[in-house]
């Protein structure tokens, strides 16, 4: 916007290490009254990292914060909060168990206050979520609502205390394109009442579409400050990166045969997270199918179905023409499917095993590491080295605790321990998630290089756009129902955004492609 | 027959009160320290320095509130120990309560040793009195059951409602209730989880010596070794009985104490002379075990109970 109006906040060259990691490494940036700023970055850029210590929740190594002037001491979410700043983290901050209101309530009143005084909050609520355009019910329990409507109570918690910076850490990550156009308009709403806001983001079109200014972060370094209406999305991405990285070519699928198929599976609820509704799916070789949807919607009772970790309780479950009565995890194993686990640190490694440990932690049991019940070290150490050479694995050593690894290359040492087995089916879930532009680039060509080896290919993730890059047929997921699949190119974001809040499938009976 | 009329008598029910009160006062100690997030298994040796505490102040001449007091403050040394060790530096909240729990019997019985050197059976006190409040005593059965007993013992159902009140009712005790939730939800309002969960656990400790206490100066007169006997363990169970919520640890506590009552009273009927003994004492235990299988299987355990919260750690 008007870059005279008042500097609300300054960041004057902030600086914070973790160990030798350098995260944010002098980085000023100021906001104007009524301006949205974006900050870009590739994960790992320092994005977090520098908002947390505006906010208080970690101590900068030098530097100062100024909001309306005034220097804030360092460490002090509280101190932050009375003078004017919000955050809406990106892993929420809410307790699952208590309602709404109490949640926002949490730290408004002063402790000395003998009654809380829920009456005069609930109003206060209710006139908020009325001038934003935040539609929820200040008396449920947040553990009931869906991932959007937890966001409203962020957002509301924030305005509550009647902020007038609001720092919003990647608020699109889980919400569908229409979600997010509505939190879009609250931005607006916001602004227009004074509000200034910090929006971060890697998501390029959303820079373009909100901010007035982008400021991006590379390697903890502010690289650039630019109005957004002076600027594109090459220019951003090719500064966000350094180099213009290249994503891998896709060239079309040539689908073989069926090799696993859901024939109007179901399986109950588990807990918050729904089962699966009478779906039915196809796996062919030499083919990506891609799982859009949001967070929470049947992936996971999906995912632990091809996986071997549940079994159907209705419906059918075909493997090479053969319907499964046995199912389990070791029998997907056998049966040639690579599992690339949702939670590469808690179900994909073990955190204080050593490299060559966690790469023989599906074979183990078998030849070559397993010789008359001992396991042969030597042949584990020598498939782990291959892996690291192969995959570029960076590290010290196969002697290496896995937990030292960065995200990316713990992802590589998984994609080598299931990929090496030459799988004819792999279940790839989140593979990218939080992983920089290199190594998802990486991965996704390790997919598509399996796919076109011949192997069936299921994608499960929650961003849109590498699900619609990468699959050659894409099924949403919603409630636990699966819609009919969609061939590449034939659908836009928008459409699919309708099935992904579960609205399509009332239109029409859904039927497996 | 014989058991229809033992629970229709008052001074069944009035024993199963006195029996209960210990237990009430400890359990809600332990409920609100698990309301913040912290399991204190200090409890059992807790109520054993808040016994010997309470009654050697009364002992050395001190009055008998006072001597509560004593008890509770000496608990909530034990609670700043524990919560010093479990909060700011994250330690295993299993080890440091069972070394909260050894500590603080085998310190009270040194100081025990110190106190009365040359002692065999150990000196009485007098304890408190049971006070009949005018009008409601005079209420059939629930009168004498309820109404006749020690102002200690009124002073913890008074506590139960006072814990009630300031859980639901009040900003800190959402920030209690929050801090076992979610500590991260807690920090992000910019409150400290530091100083809500150590203020929890050493208010509650405060509360389980005052349980303690309840039993030399109240339910008895007198220190004995071994007199807790593991009732601090049966307050673990009861809050999870009670689904962390301060009325239902009550009916619980309440409950037990009544199995107890009745074991000894069915001991000396006809029906019991033919059953060894240890069945009898069994009972209530075996009972207990049963009523927390069937209640609290669909309670909601405080999410963050045993989770440790270090800010800005990565």
């Amino acid at each position: 916007m008007t870059s005279n109006a008042e500097i609300v906040l300054r960041l004057d060259a902030i600086t914070k290490r973790f160990g030798k990691l350098v995260a944010n490494d002098a980085i000023s940036l100021s906001l104007h009254r009524g301006e949205v700023v974006a900050l870009l970055g590739e994960n790992g850029a320092g994005k977090t990292t520098l908002m947390n210590i505006l906010f208080g929740g970690y101590t900068a190594d030098s530097g100062s914060v100024q909001v309306f002037g005034q220097t804030l001491p360092p460490g002090n979410s509280r101190a932050a909060l009375d003078a004017g700043v919000g955050m809406v983290h990106q892993h929420f901050t809410l307790a699952d168990n208590l309602t709404v209101l109490e949640n926002i309530a949490l730290g408004a009143q002063p402790m000395t206050d003998v009654r809380l005084s829920k009456k005069e909050i609930y109003n206060k609520i209710k006139i908020l979520s009325d001038e934003f355009n935040l539609k929820v019910d200040p008396s449920a329990r947040v553990g009931s609502l869906a991932v959007g409507e937890r966001q409203r109570v962020e957002i509301l918690k924030a305005l509550y205390r009647d902020v007038k910076i609001l720092i919003l850490d990647e608020p699109t990550a889980v919400l569908t394109p229409q979600e997010a156009d509505d939190l879009f308009g609250t931005l607006s709403l916001g602004i227009k009442n004074g509000l200034s806001i910090i929006f971060i983001s890697h998501k390029l079109h959303e820079v373009m579409a909100i901010s007035n200014r982008v400021a991006v972060l590379r390697h903890g370094k502010l690289v650039a400050e630019t109005l957004t209406a002076d600027t594109d999305k090459n220019a951003l991405s090719a500064l966000m990166m350094g180099t213009a990285a290249k994503s891998p070519d896709i060239t079309l699928a040539n689908p073989g045969k069926t090799l696993l198929s859901l024939q109007d599976v179901t399986t109950p609820d588990i807990g918050n997270s729904p089962g699966l509704k009478s779906v039915s799916l196809e796996l062919k070789a030499g083919q990506i199918v891609g799982l859009a949807g949001v967070s929470g919607n049947g992936q996971a009772a999906l995912a632990d179905v091809v996986g071997g970790m549940r079994m159907p309780s209705q419906g059918a479950l075909v493997l090479n023409g053969k319907t499964l009565t046995q199912w389990s995890p070791r029998a997907a194993v056998q049966n040639g499917i690579a599992r690339i686990p949702e939670d590469r640190h808690k179900t994909g490694t073990i955190a204080d095993f050593d490299l060559t440990e966690n790469a023989i932690l599906e074979g183990y049991s078998t030849a070559p590491f397993s010789k008359g019940g001992w396991i042969s070290w030597k042949n584990a150490k020598q498939f782990v080295t291959d892996i690291i050479e192969k995959y570029d694995v960076r590290c010290p050593g196969p002697d290496t605790r896995i937990r030292l690894l960065s995200g990316g290359n713990m992802q590589k040492l998984i994609l080598g321990r299931v990929l090496e087995a030459d799988p004819q089916i792999v279940l790839a879930n989140q593979p990218v998630r939080g992983l920089d532009i290199g190594a998802v680039n990486y991965v996704h060509s390790q997919l598509l290089a399996a796919r076109d080896r011949g192997a069936a290919v299921l994608l499960i993730s929650e961003d849109l756009d590498e699900v619609m890059d990468l699959s050659d047929v894409i099924h949403v997921i919603a409630g636990g129902r699966l819609s009919p699949g969609f061939a590449r190119g034939t659908m836009t974001p928008a459409e699919l955004g309708i099935w992904m809040a579960g609205q399509g499938f009332d239109a029409q009976v859904a039927h497996a492609s | 027959m014989e058991i229809l009329d033992i629970l229709i008598s008052a001074s069944f029910w009035a024993a199963a009160i006195r029996i209960a009160t210990p237990l009430i006062l400890a359990t809600m100690g332990e409920l609100i320290c698990e309301r913040a997030g912290v399991l204190n298994l200090g409890i059992e040796g807790i109520m054993v320095a808040g016994a010997f505490a309470g009654w050697m102040a009364v002992y050395s001449g001190t009055g008998l509130w006072v001597g509560v007091a004593v008890a509770m403050v000496v608990g909530m040394g034990f609670g700043l120990l524990h919560s010093v060790l479990t909060v700011p530096f994250g330690l295993s909240q299993h080890v440091v309560g069972l070394g909260v729990t050894l500590l603080a019997t085998s310190s009270t019985y040194y100081a025990y040793r110190l106190a009365l050197p040359q002692v065999n059976s150990p000196p009485k006190i007098d304890a408190f009195q049971p006070y009949e409040i005018p009008l409601l005593s005079d209420i059939p059965l629930l009168g004498q059951a309820l109404f006749s007993q020690t102002p200690f013992t009124y002073l913890a159902f008074a506590l139960v409602a006072a814990t009630s009140v300031m859980l639901y009712r009040t900003p800190v005790g959402l920030a209690v209730r929050a801090a076992g939730e979610s500590p991260a939800a807690v920090a992000a309002q910019g409150l400290s989880v530091t100083a809500i969960r150590m203020g929890a656990v050493i208010v509650g400790s405060g509360f389980m010596a005052m349980g303690g206490a309840f039993l030399t100066m109240s339910a008895f007169d007198s220190f004995f070794f071994e007199m807790v006997n593991g009732r601090g363990w049966i307050c673990i169970a009861l809050v999870v009985f009670g689904s962390w919520m301060p009325g239902k640890a009550l009916l619980g506590a309440v409950l037990f104490a009544a199995f107890d009552a009745l074991q000894i009273r069915v001991q000396q009927t006809g029906f019991g002379a033919d059953i060894p003994y240890q069945i009898f004492l069994m009972a209530p235990y075996i009972l207990s075990i049963v009523a927390l299988v069937l209640v609290s299987r669909r309670a909601q355990v405080p999410a963050a109970l045993m989770v440790p919260f270090n800010k800005g750690e990565r």
